[in-house]
């Protein structure tokens, strides 16, 4: 049965919604109605897409003004005579068609501090209760769909607001540190008030509504990092208890990051530690794999390293049968 | 090919719908709306009738007016009468400032009226019309922040509320009772389930290991904070008919209908 869709084409210079009848089957979602308009009346359509299992976080786009994940919205959610339309994500700018350039996100994620590793705890040694991560576990379902980060009205109907927040996206990052049981970096609070601009977020839950994955966005990790931040820096109890037993300075002193286990530490098995991927000359990982050296993620073991290893540098031992 | 980076032009894809939804987005902001303005224009009628807020043959007293404060309360009167009788001063007026503080910095109401009232913004993906935003950075809104305060002072006043409940308790069993009783129980669990309770009891914590008693405190507070949205409506919904029923009671409209005694 034919359906009738209205998709936005054009690019930075302008573009329009155009009009298309397409063929729809029983089960199908708005991706494949895209594949087939591909397939069959504009091949040039451009349009992210990756796994179509709602676990890539690629096909995010507009459809019927909701933003929405394209390989997860049903056509059978639309009446038979309903108009579809589609339109790439508003917050960012459009590259063409579908596909918008999403780089503000991984430019924010940039500056959100990673992971600090507990001094004196090598890799493959730390140990956690279930209990203490189930919260920041939460936030690790997050497939970067952006779909929060497009919705949220601070940087979407503002965008001079893009320099100082972050998004809820980053939010959750730094919840799910600040709740992990064994970071070590103390300034979390601080940083997502004042580094990601956590007092826009007027905690009207609309990254909550969109999200893909139905993370808690704004109950699990928002209002509880507020809250955390009220602890520093609002709750005049807390600031004067500080004061009073000077323990401001001394938290001050504590707060420099440990930084990661020294190289020549050595794992269970003795061998060679884990490494982090080269940076670039800025200090920073690079943002696309086409300026970087090679293609492809940076190897988490090294770039000097191919695979198989040789046996001789195998550090598996298969345990004795008898 | 795939970049995430285009040098160059960075303009958003120009789409001149203001939004695209086609569902009915305004429903929502526009029964908040309605329901909170009903609300709080019965609420402030009440608050100065200085009249019907007390049945003696029962001590059932409404709780907009508890703890009462003023010589007009006579038998009413649990905690004396220091303030004077004076049109402008409430009854209450020592617990209901604190009261619209702990709704107004909800994080709940927060939402609910920056959507249906400042529509800012009226629903997800809707602009929200404003020039300039600065969310809750300045002066006044920065103080939201204090909401943990006003949820300590709503703490006392729903025992100063469990008190009156147990008060009109004294003469057998009516429908006030129950009714007083409902408001009661749903006041304490919307006062729980508040996100700052929720931080209190245990949210702050890193390793919830060390701390068994407030993990599991925690646990019970987070149960109740998933309805924390429902509760917030049906306490409002208690309120009013819980003094509604007072009144009219207080008025001679109807007679309490008795269970026991
Ligand atoms: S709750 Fe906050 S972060 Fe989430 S969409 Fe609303 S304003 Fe943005
Ligand atoms: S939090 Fe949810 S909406 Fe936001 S990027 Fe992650 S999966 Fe997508
Ligand atoms: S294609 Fe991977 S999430 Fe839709
Ligand atoms: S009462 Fe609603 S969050 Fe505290």
């Amino acid at each position: 049965m034919k359906r009738h869709f209205r998709v936005w084409r054009g690019d930075s210079s302008g573009g329009d919604l155009e009009d298309f009848d397409v063929e729809v089957n029983e089960g199908e979602v708005v991706l494949d109605v895209i594949h087939r308009l591909q397939a069959t009346q504009t091949p040039d359509l451009a349009c992210r897409w990756n796994c179509k299992a709602g676990k890539c976080g690629s096909c995010s786009m507009e459809i019927n003004g909701m933003p929405r994940l394209g390989c997860m919205t049903r056509m059978s959610t639309f009446t038979a005579d309903e108009t579809v339309t589609i339109t790439p994500l508003r917050t960012f700018p459009v590259i063409r068609d579908l596909v918008t350039d999403v780089s503000f996100n991984y430019e924010k994620a940039r500056e959100t501090p990673a992971f600090a590793p507990p001094a004196g705890v090598a890799p493959g040694e730390y140990r956690m209760q279930q209990v203490d991560v189930e919260r920041s576990q939460e936030f690790r379902k997050c497939i970067e769909c952006f779909l929060c980060q497009n919705t949220c009205h601070v940087v979407r109907d503002h965008e001079e607001n893009k320099e100082a927040f972050a998004g809820p996206r980053f939010f959750i990052r730094a919840a799910e540190l600040d709740m992990h049981p064994l970071d070590a970096r103390t300034d979390r609070k601080q940083h997502a008030q004042q580094g990601q601009g956590l007092g826009f977020c007027n905690i009207t839950k609309c990254c909550t509504e969109v999200c893909p994955e139905h993370i808690k966005i704004t109950d699990n990790a928002i209002i509880p990092m507020k809250e955390r931040v009220v602890d520093r820096r609002y709750d005049p109890l807390v600031r004067l208890g500080r004061k009073i037993f000077r323990r401001d300075q001394l938290e001050a002193a504590g707060e420099s990051v440990p930084r990661a286990t020294p190289a020549t530490a050595e794992t269970p098995s003795g061998r060679r530690l884990p490494e982090s991927p080269a940076l670039g000359p800025d200090g920073r990982l690079d943002i696309a794999e086409l300026s970087a050296p090679i293609q492809g993620g940076p190897s988490p073991f090294g770039e000097d390293i191919t695979f198989p290893l040789p046996p001789e540098r195998v550090t598996y031992h298969h345990p004795d049968p008898s | 090919m795939t970049t995430a980076t285009r040098p160059g032009v960075r303009a958003r894809a120009a789409i001149t719908a203001r939004t695209l939804r086609t569902d009915r987005w305004w429903l929502a902001p526009l029964i908040t709306f309605l329901g909170l303005t009903a609300w709080v224009t019965y609420a402030t009628v009440r608050v100065f009738m200085h009249k019907w807020f007390y049945v003696e043959a029962y001590h059932y007293l409404t709780p907009f007016y508890s703890p009462c404060l003023t010589d007009r309360c006579g038998d009413a009167a649990e905690f004396g009468t220091p303030l004077p009788n004076f049109w402008l001063i409430p009854e209450a007026s020592l617990t209901l400032p604190f009261l619209l503080l702990f709704r107004l910095t909800c994080y709940y109401y927060r939402k609910a009226y920056y959507r249906a009232f400042w529509l800012s913004p009226p629903a997800c993906a809707v602009p929200d019309r404003h020039e300039k935003y600065s969310g809750e950075t300045r002066f006044p809104l920065v103080f939201q922040n204090a909401h943990r305060y006003a949820f300590y002072a709503a703490a006392i006043i729903s025992v100063i509320n469990t008190w009156d409940a147990i008060r009109a308790q004294a003469t057998g069993l009516g429908l006030g009772n129950v009714i007083l009783w409902v408001n009661v129980i749903m006041l304490w669990a919307y006062t729980l389930s508040c996100h700052s309770c929720r931080h209190i009891a245990g949210g702050r914590l890193k390793h919830f290991s060390k701390h068994p008693v407030r993990y599991r405190f925690w646990t019970f507070v987070s149960k109740l904070n998933t309805r924390h949205m429902l509760l917030a409506w049906v306490t409002l919904g208690t309120l009013a008919l819980t003094d509604f029923y007072i009144m009219a009671l207080s008025a001679d409209w109807i007679s309490d209908l008795r269970l026991i005694g």
